[in-house]
């Protein structure tokens, strides 16, 4: 008996080798050679790995599109989880009410995902334009002043620090709607898997008519949703990090860069501005900002878990 | 437990399709090995758009008619002004694996870098050959010759300094397309106390400000002193480069406020619809107002040399070389033959929309703005365009950057003193 | 009680009817931009129906498009499904059966998650060059699975972490061995995993543009990069672009309606009873 147990633990690993050997190579293979690259003198066609230092990060950093972007990064990424999360989740509790035209209602919230990014990006960049779009629906409303959308250059709070005004640049804000309009139905999917795997006696208990539904739904179905809120969390913000497709067709770089971001910057400055040092030192950071800010959730949940 | 079966039994049939699937991908790829390799060309461009696709596909045809034992394949890449492409080329390219030949624009731009990287042959005797020395003008060979060898071979022309206006309205307020910065400037107070916008304006793309404000720093400062800036002879924080930012930022301050939102068609549209006045685009607006718009030429838009650039014609040329790791070398040597041809060029430009750098080019195959572009052409000095192939791509991308903030906070000293730290990290040409 | 009742399931009705118009608006001017004609494409009526209805552009982009939707299918189809397995099998190792170093190792394949496509062009060009597979559909394939297998180790990995310890305890009992109580007992309850999984890689893969037109040339090339080409770089074409957009998604809607299906209530909780 005993030994069979370890001979399964065994198919468990070996199971792993192919993914771990393909990651070795796709993924940490081509970090090593875009740190290694972003460490060389190669900012023109020809390759130059004449060993540069950190000049690069230096030069990087000290520009004002970059301290932009990393702004905007933090902004867009914190409002585009939440705002999907929110919703998906909302609308996921919506759905699971035992409704009809459930696979209607669920296919509409997850059709924007099959747009292309392109398509999304032209026809926000269409609804969200301060002279048409929602504003001309705005206007036929009533409302004389409507908001200008992603033509803002307004930053609030605007906090001077560094060559960038602090805060969140009310342009960014219209390119995350675009965003979650986009993503949040994919939310939803994950917390809809999630519930329908609650057994239905819990949820009934839950649905109990009258006051206490509302905490009952935190206290007892959302704690069963945590594996879901955890995945959901972790893909888009991997979403969130790559965001590119959207961007680069919605708004671009955005006047005084209020809608650029790293991965914008750095497709630019590679392939546009043919600085591939730089742009792998661009890529680099990106890596490193995500794993600052991954790493210590990722531990903490896996522990988390392994206690209980 | 039917659950279960019928969820088992739906991944099954999944699964089926996928090995399907991917087994009726074989025979899809053994057929294209790189066994026949030799005799494929692939013709890598920006051309997707329906009339220059329709124009390349008739080239295409044109080699294969003369030269039957190529099979040429067309790899274009949309995405604006290329970008797209670029990103595919320089992937490819430092992967080794070079297209048979490409598409890049005349100038000290992305194709003297490559030419700088070793990655370019040169074409002297094909040339010599052909007798294309006598073909072109001399002053279009010199923006593709470097250290006294030249590199590619131009298919089309273009013109970037091309100010673009509504008749009607010009008509209606007794205006005169303005040659001077004072006319134009007068011109735009006209339209404005009307109504109307004096300057429609887009930079969705990033270049499109850059195209304006290189043709008013070309108006500004003459040719002589626009190519000694472009060359690396002359100071970016100099009182010329100073003078012709002022010029735009006030000229911003005439222009629609959504530019950032705007594409360059969408900007000439208003211009075609009376919205507003004016448009400095290249000549490739034209084929926007003809073939779409359905507009005719002198009437439903009128258009003029940028203000100060009369005499001076800013070139967008498409031109095509020979990658020094191409694998067949004859097969694309051939292909550039039709391709600079009077035969391939007539065949290929009026489709496009452009016209023929060739000196034997026939006018009576164009329309009317085209032949007046051909003869400006001819006559005038041949500028480049910044942001259109003029400068090597790193000060062309700080230019951009530089522009973002420009458009945005109007700080001409901040904007010159990056251009000239930018011209120090990229050194010019 | 039962009016009570009746108000809540009205309220709800209304307020999902309400969501599904919003999130249908932008796919409504994608619908009518893609039937109007090139020079009625104006941003100032872009809410209007079109005053002739122009199937033009729809015609266009079929004929350009056919060719690339079939590459697309190949790409696709076996992507998905190999990235899901692999997902699955993984997500099995590193949740039912752990050992030592196992979340080490479900972090590494996570971090892989976060890596920024258009930063590794050059290498991966490079790697499928070396193993010769550039320039063709299965290259792709290989890249997509790869760079899939993170998102889909996470997604079943979650998942199965939920399946009670007791299933497997009694898979045990009755004798079946690792591969056993995989094919037995988790497959069976992972629809729900395969359809967020599914969706996700569908999606991703048939929507990605950089690598398929970095990797494939034609007439290998799929759908989405016939798609930014039919609308051409300098003058671009917007009905036809968004014809064409709205064409192409037309697979992954059927794909969500398809695997919509097996978001079966109860799958859990019935067979933790049976």
């Amino acid at each position: 008996m005993k030994r069979r147990i370890s001979w399964d633990h065994w198919s468990a690993v070996l199971v792993l080798v192919p993914s771990l050997a393909a990651l070795g190579v796709f993924v940490y293979g081509f970090i090593v050679w875009t740190g290694y690259l972003s460490l060389t003198d190669w900012n023109s066609y020809i390759p130059n790995f004449h060993w540069a230092g950190l000049r690069n990060y230096v030069a990087v950093f000290e520009t004002f599109r970059f301290q932009s972007d990393i702004r905007n990064l933090i902004v867009f990424t914190a409002l585009f989880i939440l705002g999907c999360l929110v919703l998906g989740l909302f609308l996921a509790v919506l759905i699971d009410q035992k409704i009809r035209a459930e696979s209607l209602f669920r296919s509409i919230f997850i059709f924007p995902m099959a747009i292309s990014f392109v398509a999304t990006g032209v026809i926000w960049s269409w609804l969200l334009n301060p002279q048409t779009g929602v504003n001309l629906i705005l206007r036929a409303l009533g409302d004389t002043h409507p908001p200008q959308w992603f033509l803002s250059t307004a930053i609030v709070p605007s906090i001077p620090l560094g060559l960038i005004q602090v805060g969140i640049p009310l342009a960014l804000v219209a390119v995350t709607l675009a965003a979650i309009w986009q993503m949040s139905g994919f939310a939803m999917a994950i917390y809809l898997a999630g519930l329908r795997a609650i057994p239905d006696e819990m949820k009934e208990a839950a649905r109990i008519d009258g006051a206490g539904a509302w905490r009952l739904f935190w206290s007892v179905i959302f704690p069963q949703l945590k594996s879901s809120t955890v995945t959901a969390v972790i893909i888009l913000s991997a979403a969130s990090l790559k965001v590119f497709g959207l961007i680069y067709a919605m708004t671009g770089p955005g006047q005084d860069f209020t809608t650029d971001m790293p991965t914008l910057n750095m497709f630019q400055t590679t392939f546009q501005g043919s600085q591939f040092a730089d742009g792998a030192a661009i890529a680099t950071i990106l890596f490193l900002i995500m794993a600052a800010f991954s790493i210590p959730y990722l531990i903490t949940v896996l522990r988390r878990e392994e206690e209980a | 437990m039917s659950i279960k079966k019928r969820a088992g039994m739906a991944l099954a049939s999944v699964l089926a399709l996928g090995t399907i699937a991917a087994c009726g991908t074989q025979p899809s790829t053994t057929s294209s090995s790189p066994a026949n390799g030799s005799k494929q060309l692939q013709i890598f461009s920006w051309w997707t758009g329906v009339a220059s696709s329709k124009a390349l596909a008739a080239l295409n045809t044109q080699f294969v008619k003369e030269y039957p034992q190529f099979k040429v394949i067309n790899e274009a890449v949309a995405g604006g002004a290329g970008s797209n492409a670029k990103a595919v080329l320089a992937s490819r390219m430092e992967a080794g694996n070079p297209p048979s030949t490409f598409q890049v624009h005349a100038g000290h731009g992305q194709l003297y870098s490559w030419v700088q990287a070793g990655d370019m042959s040169s074409l002297n005797a094909l040339y010599r050959q052909q007798g294309w020395y006598h073909d072109y003008p001399q002053s279009l060979l010199n923006l593709l010759t470097f250290h006294g060898k030249i590199y590619a071979v131009p298919v089309d022309m273009q013109r970037g300094n091309v100010l673009w206006y509504n008749p009607t309205l010009f008509h209606r307020y007794h205006l005169t397309p303005p040659r001077t910065f004072t006319q134009f400037f007068q011109d735009a107070q006209v339209l404005k106390s009307h109504g109307i916008t004096p300057l429609a304006l887009a930079n969705h793309g990033n270049w499109e400000a850059t195209l304006l404000w290189s043709d008013v720093l070309l108006g500004t400062v003459g040719p002589t002193q626009y190519d000694a800036l472009l060359a690396g002879h002359a100071s970016w924080t100099s009182p010329g480069v100073v003078q012709a930012t002022q010029t735009f930022t006030r000229m911003l301050k005439y222009a629609n406020t959504d530019y950032t939102a705007l594409h360059w068609q969408q900007a000439d549209q208003l211009v075609a619809q009376g919205k507003a006045g004016m448009n400095v685009m290249g000549d490739w607006a034209q084929g926007y107002f003809t073939t779409d718009l359905h507009l005719t030429p002198g009437t439903g838009f009128g258009w003029a040399p940028t203000p100060g650039t009369q005499g001076t014609f800013a070139v967008v040329s498409d031109v095509f070389g020979l990658p020094s790791h191409v694998k067949n070398k004859t097969a694309t040597l051939d292909y550039l033959k039709v391709l600079g041809s009077a035969k391939g060029q007539a065949i290929f430009n009026p489709l496009k929309g452009t016209f023929s750098p060739r000196l034997d080019a026939n006018p009576k195959a164009y329309d009317a703005y085209s032949r007046s572009a051909m003869q400006s052409y001819k006559r005038d000095k041949l500028v480049l365009v910044i942001g259109q192939g003029a400068v090597n791509p790193g000060f062309t991308n700080a230019v951009n950057n530089a522009m973002e903030i420009l458009v945005s906070n109007h700080n001409v000293s901040q904007f010159v003193h990056s251009l000239a730290s930018a011209a120090q990290a990229n050194p010019l040409p | 009680m039962v009016a009570v009742r009746r108000v809540r399931r009205t309220v709800l009705y209304l307020v999902l009817t309400l969501f599904a118009g919003l999130y249908l608006l932008p796919v409504y001017v994608v619908a009518v931009t893609s039937l109007k004609t090139g020079a009625a494409i104006d941003l100032a009526h872009m809410w209007a129906l079109p005053r002739t209805f122009s199937v033009g552009s729809l015609g266009a982009a079929w004929t350009q498009l056919g060719p690339n939707f079939i590459n697309s299918l190949y790409l696709t189809i076996p992507a998905t499904v190999i990235s899901s397995l692999i997902g699955a099998m993984n997500g099995y190792a590193l949740s039912k059966w752990r050992f030592r170093g196992s979340n080490t190792i479900f972090f590494l394949i996570l971090l892989g998650m976060f890596i920024p496509y258009q930063a590794v062009l050059i290498p991966v060009l490079r790697v499928l060059e070396a193993i010769r597979l550039d320039g063709t559909i299965p290259g792709l394939i290989l890249v997509n699975v790869v760079y899939g297998i993170p998102i889909t180790t996470l997604i079943f990995r979650n998942f199965y972490v939920g399946i009670p310890r007791e299933m497997i305890e009694a898979g045990q009992m009755d004798g079946a061995g690792y591969w056993g109580i995989f094919r037995r007992i988790v497959l069976p309850l992972s629809a729900s995993g395969f359809v967020v999984a599914g969706i996700w890689q569908f999606t991703q893969i048939w929507n990605n543009f950089l690598f398929a037109v970095a990797v494939t040339t034609p007439p290998h090339q799929p759908v989405t990069v016939a798609v930014v080409n039919i609308a051409g770089s300098q003058t671009i074409q917007w009905n036809v672009q968004m014809a064409s957009a709205l064409m192409a998604s037309i697979p992954t809607l059927v794909v969500y309606i398809l695997l919509g299906k097996y978001f079966v209530r109860g799958l859990l909780a019935g067979s933790v009873k049976g």
